[in-house]
């Protein structure tokens, strides 16, 4: 198994409000991915992005910014 | 054959059409179930579709929402508003799939349903859309071109009406969608209906609809949305709440590649074309004897020219055409019975040339001169 890192997770409520999100990720070089959600989360759609931790304040100010579907944001390490 | 039934559903599609089918069918997974790369290139595929849609019709992306074809999503949209007391007003040019769906819930589900009628000529006055409302309406339901003649409604007309009333507004767009610009904004539209394999020359089994932000629609088909698993009712976020069961993201794929080639060919060439084929048909034929076209000639329509010859039956000059001549069209009732009614046509038929984008001039010549053979001979 590959050693654990802190990661933020982004959760959705809906794959559609995750595929937007991805859309818009790759349109602002935002770093990160879609992965499963992990279990320690219980929130979500089944997809969330992950991104490194150091990316945790850019994605705050996103979900603050309320443009985008975000559900809730978590630091976790995975 | 020369394909002159287009607007039953296009034959010829782009050639990307049918790339991005097969290259979708070699590796697309279950679009919005899984994080992984086989699912996800399946997720952006129809995300980046309903993008697509959502621009073509002026509404948001999540609001795009996919169904089998425009008869589902009119089932979704009429079973989803109408409640038990409400009244609809719907129109005497509807095809079945508004029809149907309508009749079951005047006859099992006590919803009122009232008709803007079509004269002998096939024409429906503005005037009987407000003369037929009731405080109780609850939906204007109307096509933007009839099937059966090509005629088209003043969207934004219906629409005013329905703002200033609070009604809803829901658009079956089967006929137009692709060619006339959609923009529900615009039109005062609610709720609009598309069918993928006909002017949007996607492949068939993909259709949906574009609901308006603030409309809501019940789910009538609940069931997996590879979310909220252990919830026992459907969630309630679009597009999933309206789309439970895998999607047709092969087919999804087929009409993004299509609504890029409506983009970059052009909306209006493509409208201006498929109107000049239909009209040169219609020069060609309107005054041979025995010859009755069905419809206003002397507005803006759809490429759609429906015919009779004397009085034979609109089957057998159907067959002809094929069998002589090597044209398909399509006789009958074309799932309109009212306007058949209204028409005077529903022993005979009528003959429907309906025209693509990739329809030529040659071929809607080789049409009039099988008309001219026929209704001379
Ligand atoms: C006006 C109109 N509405 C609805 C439909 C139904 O389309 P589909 O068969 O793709 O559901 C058609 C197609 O025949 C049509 O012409």
């Amino acid at each position: 198994m590959r050693e654990k890192t802190l990661c933020t997770i982004v959760t959705f409520l809906t794959p559609t409000d995750a595929m937007a999100f991805e859309c818009f990720a790759g349109q602002h070089d935002l770093p990160g991915r879609l992965i499963p959600v992990p279990s320690a989360v219980s929130a979500g759609c089944g997809i969330c992005w992950c991104a490194p931790h150091e990316e945790a304040g850019a994605l705050g100010a996103l979900k603050a910014a309320n443009t985008l579907a975000i559900e809730a944001i978590y630091t976790l390490l995975i | 054959m020369i394909y002159l039934d287009n607007a039953a559903t296009t034959v010829k599609k782009p050639p990307a059409v049918i790339e991005s089918v097969t290259a979708a069918l070699t590796c697309m997974g279950s679009a919005n179930r899984a994080a992984h790369d086989i699912s996800l290139s399946a997720s952006r595929i129809v995300y980046e579709a309903r993008g697509k849609l959502a621009a073509m019709f002026s509404c948001d992306a999540e609001r795009v929402v996919f169904t089998a074809n425009a008869t589902e999503a009119l089932n979704i949209a009429v079973h989803g508003v109408l409640k038990p007391g409400d009244h609809a007003l719907t129109t005497d040019w509807e095809h079945n799939s508004v029809l149907r769906p309508l009749y079951r819930l005047e006859r099992d589900s006590q919803v009122g349903l009232s008709f803007a009628p079509a004269d002998s000529a096939g024409s429906i006055d503005y005037a009987d859309f407000e003369r037929f409302l009731q405080p109780d309406t609850r939906a204007i339901i109307c096509t933007h071109a009839s099937n059966l003649t090509g005629d088209m409604f003043d969207l934004g007309r219906i629409g005013e009406l329905a703002k200033t009333r609070d009604i809803l507004f829901i658009v079956d767009a089967s006929q137009t969608a692709g060619i006339f610009p959609l923009d529900m904004k615009r039109f005062g539209i609610d709720i609009l209906c598309f069918t993928g394999h006909k002017s949007l020359l996607g492949p068939q089994g993909v259709g949906g609809l574009a609901i308006g932000s603030g409309v809501d629609i019940a789910p009538w088909k609940v069931g997996g949305t590879g979310m909220d698993t252990f919830n026992h009712d459907q969630p309630q976020a679009y597009p999933e709440r309206l789309e439970a069961g895998t999607l047709n993201a092969h087919g999804i794929a087929g009409l993004s590649a299509a609504l890029d080639f409506i983009h970059d060919t052009g909306m209006q060439a493509i409208r201006m074309k498929e109107q000049a084929l239909a009209d040169r048909f219609y020069q060609g034929i309107k005054d041979l004897p025995q010859v009755t076209c069905y419809g206003d000639f002397s507005r803006e329509r759809a490429p759609i020219v429906s015919l009779n010859i004397g009085t034979t039956d609109s089957g057998t000059i159907s067959a002809e055409l094929a069998d002589a001549f090597g044209i398909a069209t399509r006789p009958g009732g074309h799932c309109a019975p009212r306007l058949h009614e209204a028409l005077g046509t529903k022993q005979q038929g009528a003959v429907r040339f309906s025209f693509s984008w990739f329809n030529t001039a040659d071929e809607t010549d080789a049409a009039i001169e099988a008309i001219r053979y026929l209704a001379t001979e």
